[in-house]
């Protein structure tokens, strides 16, 4: 099942999701990108029905960048969540996505900041957050070594523990994840954390 | 799944002596996992009105959208704030507009009316007004919060002393609800002053 997770650093902020596509018993990928990069200071991480994560994360990043356009100057991170909660608020009761999303961002004012939207639209801001079943491990892992104003390596490290305890604990475990972070020099993909490389194709 | 207990909330509203208290717990979980435990249930609207949304926290964050911006069209067209008891209409009103759809939120309006005389009223989803004279309750916790708001209110409290019996009552009764908790919310409202106090209770 998809594990995604996040935290808030010292000046930063962190996501981690796994890379699995998954369909019932099939792995399609397991180098799937699910942390998309909203804009230069933004970094949305989604997890839940494939169709849906896609087509709802790439429509928030283009009125995202609309916005941009049209005024000139960037959203806000709270701005931005408080849209894609208005969004997934709105088709809720109509035709709802099933999509969880950890919205992390940096502002140059309020510095990093971490948002908890659920697929109903409930709306948080948090300073650690996960989702799936991934998240019974992250959220207890990080509730123990979490403390605010972390470095990046007391954070990088956090994360490790984290997915170690995933592969070890969660019996149909992701293999890969991937690690973004969003600081005041942008959003930008950190490292990925591999245990299973997608086979080369056969030479034939 | 009962859609009123997906996310856990209580909240309590009292009558004292030309004053009120509402209170909620901090409590934001689904279902058996707590996701934060800073939420907050109460909501200014203005000086002397104080609006608690229990029940499901999307739909509760839909619902307070909706008021302030009525609120706010209110206030520009009658250059004043809103009466009690005319939010309570209003709100009542909205929520009846969803009958067959309806919000799944138990509102709690506590407010200065008049002459600085005490308003609190609750209602149900779909906007049931329950007036009171001297206390309502709404969320998961409500059984409880009856029966320890019914023995321990007394007619004519202080402001300190309404502050004890409120958050005594809060206190005991989210010790027995496992989805409501993790601390207190207690506003405390005079003609003059508003005092905001957070309570550190079982943090379970």
């Amino acid at each position: 099942m998809e594990c995604v997770f996040g935290l808030v650093g010292n000046d930063f902020a962190v996501v981690a999701a796994d890379t699995s596509a998954v369909h019932s018993i099939l792995v399609h990928k397991s180098n799937e990108d699910k942390i998309m990069i909203l804009d230069s200071h933004k970094l949305v991480a989604a997890s839940g029905e494939p169709g849906d994560r896609v087509q709802f994360t790439e429509y928030i990043q283009k009125n995202v960048a609309l916005y941009q356009f049209r005024n000139g100057i960037p959203l806000t991170t709270a701005a931005a969540a408080n849209f894609t909660r208005g969004e997934l608020a709105t088709a809720l009761r109509k035709n709802p996505y099933s999509v969880n999303i950890l919205l992390a961002g940096y502002d140059k004012e309020t510095g990093p900041s971490l948002y908890y939207i659920d697929y109903i639209a409930t709306l948080h801001k948090v300073d650690k957050g996960a989702f799936g079943y991934g998240s019974y491990f992250s959220l207890s892992m990080m509730d123990r070594h979490y403390h605010s104003g972390m470095t990046v390596e007391e954070a990088i490290d956090l994360v490790d523990k984290c997915i170690t305890e995933i592969r070890s604990r969660l019996v149909v475990a992701p293999p890969n994840f991937v690690i973004k972070i969003v600081d005041k020099d942008g959003a930008r993909e950190y490292a990925w954390r591999e245990s299973v490389k997608d086979a080369a194709a056969a030479s034939a | 799944m009962q859609i009123f207990e997906y996310n856990g909330s209580a909240l309590v509203a009292m009558v004292g002596k030309n004053c009120f208290a509402i209170a909620s717990d901090r409590r934001l979980g689904v279902q058996l996992q707590t996701i934060a435990t800073d939420f907050q249930r109460i909501s200014k609207i203005h000086d002397r009105l104080f609006l608690g949304l229990s029940g499901l926290a999307t739909d509760a964050q839909t619902l307070y959208q909706r008021l302030v911006f009525r609120h706010k069209l209110y206030q520009l067209r009658e250059e004043r704030d809103m009466k009690p008891e005319t939010f309570a209409n209003l709100v009542s009103a909205i929520l009846y507009e969803k009958r067959f759809g309806p919000y799944f939120c138990q509102p709690v309006i506590a407010g200065l009316g008049d002459e600085d005389k005490p308003f609190i009223c609750t209602m149900d989803s779909i906007g049931a007004k329950e007036l009171a004279k001297d206390f309502v309750v709404a969320g998961t916790a409500s059984e409880s919060l009856y029966g320890a708001c019914e023995s321990m209110f007394k007619e004519d409290m202080e402001p300190e002393e309404l502050f004890e019996t409120v958050s005594q009552a809060l206190l005991s009764s989210v010790d027995r609800d496992c989805l409501s908790g993790w601390g207190g919310h207690v506003y405390v409202v005079t003609p003059t002053e508003v005092k905001e106090r957070i309570l550190k209770g079982r943090m379970d």
